[in-house]
């Protein structure tokens, strides 16, 4: 199938900005789905609040477009429910770590089969360009006019320390790997993250010294490193990309399968 | 002894009624006093196939149980109000997206942590207007365990029949009462199952266009119609839109579908109100002071009848204002400061015959605190 048999024609065009990456991951996103091969009907894409969100509307999937914050405990309502069904979840920097934060770790805990897409943009863009929990130290929000002094999560640090099976970071530079990181991230059992460092011009870029969205992305071409790479060693502000954690571990709705059937053989 | 006959509590009563009603899925958090529910479903649901999970908050508990119920499931959770409190914004998710599901509020005394222990009628308010925005919503309660029964199975046919969230709101004292109860046979009381879409696969399915009588066919998430799911004003294919001429028809449908049916949904219980010269009016555990307050004059030759409302919203304006025309006082009895009072008072021809008795301070509502306000209203003292 072509990318195009799996968008909504009908809602196009979409509400991005000139430059935004997440039409990057959205395409990256439809090509790991289509190498897997999984048919449309059993998938259920589920997002919270935010520009990251919106992708829910122009998927032909089954769209399932929730509450800020909330995108994995109604992921995890449906899954827990259909677990043969894939779910995947797109979500936001603010969405995620900050008012989703509590659904993020015990998401990561449980090891429920979700994949999380975590854009990070480090900005509340479709508010306007308010610090996020991501946005660094000295940023210029236009809630932080003076400089940011909020330190920032490393949600790949986050995430692992909570217990999540398949951790991963790349960006919207990296495509090719992109596509494979996430080909491997929704084929995984367990709850994966995916954390892609999304450009956001508009609010980040133009207040904070990229005058374009290829400034940006250049950016994290030149910021990022495989991980373990001697760039690394010499540079160590360079930032980790690819996958840091894949490990099998008893998944939630699989162990919940063992509950029902201890309890119907009552106990 | 028969073994249909059983000694519980009206939490269990809500268990034994929610699996009688097909509960598929129970998301929830530890919470006095309505812990016991999520206790016995933990242990009920899973020996049938069902599931339970006990999350991380009071917020992805009502998260849960709304994802849960796109698949088609039916589903519950339960709280107390704090609880409440915080899944307010999802409850306006369901109500937008028209997503079946049960959320039980066994009241305590607020504000805040307030009584957690005791019985309360505060959040009779909070389930009519506890999340943001117009919106219509159906809200019901018991005094007995019988009843607990059979307004749960109610709840759900509500929520399956109407697509929207329906409030239990039982309260501390109907929860933890121990007390008979009559298990009905399967097919006794009607359970209502959810309207599926004929459409067949391959036809555009419009998930968000009302048939001619406002009701909605569904397709659940997994099967062969691929729609969107948004709490945002949406079109008939549930796609976001601020067109106004959608919105509007979106708004009156959401309103209309509950508020146009106040007739079916209203449930109340009439105790010696034919002849009345003083009306009770009452609900949840309070009902049960009126009613004995009700006995207990009667077999003194006064003329006390008690209304009882089981159905609190939509409010059963009709039937109260039915009653209320012939008598000469009314009495609302609640544990509040006067939530169900002013919906009395707006529907009689004269509220200044509507008087409230009341309780607030933790302890339950006695026979005492009635008469002494049927003893103002008399005449017979201050």
């Amino acid at each position: 199938m072509a990318v195009k048999d799996y968008i909504r024609e009908r809602f196009f065009p979409h509400l991005w900005c000139p430059g935004c990456g997440h039409g990057i991951v959205m395409s990256s996103m439809i090509r790991a789905i289509e190498k897997l091969g999984i048919k449309k009907n059993d998938i259920v894409v589920v997002s919270g609040i935010g520009c990251s969100s919106r992708i829910c509307g122009y998927l032909d999937f089954h769209t399932l477009h929730t509450l800020h914050g909330r995108a994995l405990a109604f992921a995890t309502g449906v899954k827990l429910s259909r677990p043969e069904l894939t779910l995947i979840v797109p979500m936001g920097d603010g969405d995620a770590f900050a008012i989703g934060g509590n659904h993020l770790i015990h998401a990561a805990r449980r090891n429920i089969d979700l994949t999380a897409i975590i854009m990070n943009n480090n900005i509340y863009g479709m508010t306007g360009g308010q610090y996020s929990p991501s946005t660094g130290y000295g940023d210029l929000a236009t809630t932080a006019p003076y400089g940011n002094i909020d330190p920032s999560f490393d949600p790949v640090k986050l995430v692992l320390g909570a217990g999540a099976s398949f951790v991963a970071r790349t960006t919207t530079y990296h495509v090719t790997s992109m596509i494979k990181i996430l080909e491997k991230a929704i084929a995984h059992k367990g709850f994966s993250v995916v954390e892609v460092l999304s450009q956001c011009p508009t609010y980040y870029g133009r207040s904070n010294k990229f005058a374009t969205a290829v400034d940006m992305m250049n950016f994290y071409k030149n910021q990022t490193t495989p991980i373990g790479s001697k760039d690394k060693a010499r540079n160590p502000e360079l930032l980790e990309r690819g996958i840091f954690v894949q490990e099998e571990r008893p998944e939630y709705c699989a162990e919940y399968a063992k509950v029902i059937e201890k309890a119907s053989q009552g106990r | 002894m028969k073994d249909n006959i059983l000694f519980l509590q009206g939490n269990e009563a809500c268990v034994e009624a929610a699996l009688y009603a097909g509960l598929d899925f129970f998301a929830g958090y530890p919470i006095t006093p309505s812990t016991e529910i999520a206790e016995l479903l933990s242990s009920r649901l899973p020996a049938r196939g069902g599931k339970f999970i006990q999350m991380e908050d009071e917020i992805s508990s009502m998260c849960a149980i709304v994802g849960a119920s796109l698949t088609g499931k039916k589903v519950m959770t339960a709280t107390s109000g704090p609880g409440f409190s915080l899944k307010q914004e999802a409850i306006g998710f369901a109500v937008m997206t028209e997503t079946p599901c049960v959320v039980v509020d066994v009241q305590r005394g607020g504000p805040s942590t307030g009584l957690p222990t005791s019985g309360s009628q505060g959040d009779v308010m909070q389930a009519r207007w506890g999340t943001h925005g117009e919106h219509a919503i159906i809200a019901l309660t018991a005094s007995t365990n019988q009843d607990v029964f059979a307004m749960t199975v109610e709840a759900f046919n509500l929520s399956e029949t109407f697509r929207t969230p329906v409030i239990l709101l039982l309260d501390e004292v109907v929860a933890h009462t121990r007390e008979k109860l009559i298990m009905p046979e399967p097919g006794e009381i009607n359970v209502v199952e959810r309207l599926h879409t004929s459409v067949p696969e391959g036809t555009d399915y419009h998930p968000y266009l009302p048939r001619e009588d406002g009701r909605l066919p569904v397709s659940d998430f997994g099967g062969v119609h691929r729609y969107n799911v948004t709490g945002l004003a949406h079109d008939m294919w549930g796609f976001p839109s601020n067109n106004p001429k959608i919105v509007y028809g979106l708004m009156r449908h959401l309103v209309d579908k509950i508020q146009g049916h106040t007739k079916e949904i209203s449930r109340t219980k009439e105790f010696f109100a034919g002849d009345a010269e003083t009306l009770l009016v009452s609900y949840g555990s309070s009902a049960r002071t009126a009613l004995h307050v009700v006995e207990n004059r009667r077999a003194r030759g006064e003329k006390l009848g008690l209304l009882e409302l089981q159905t609190l919203w939509p409010f059963p304006a009709d039937a109260v204002r039915e009653r209320c025309a012939s008598v000469d006082f009314v009495v609302v009895v609640e544990m509040n400061m006067g939530q169900i009072l002013h919906e009395v008072k707006k529907v009689v021809d004269d509220h200044e015959k509507v008087f409230l008795a009341n309780q607030i301070d933790g302890t339950f509502i006695t026979p005492t605190d009635v008469l002494n306000i049927l003893r103002i209203i008399q005449g017979k003292g201050t």
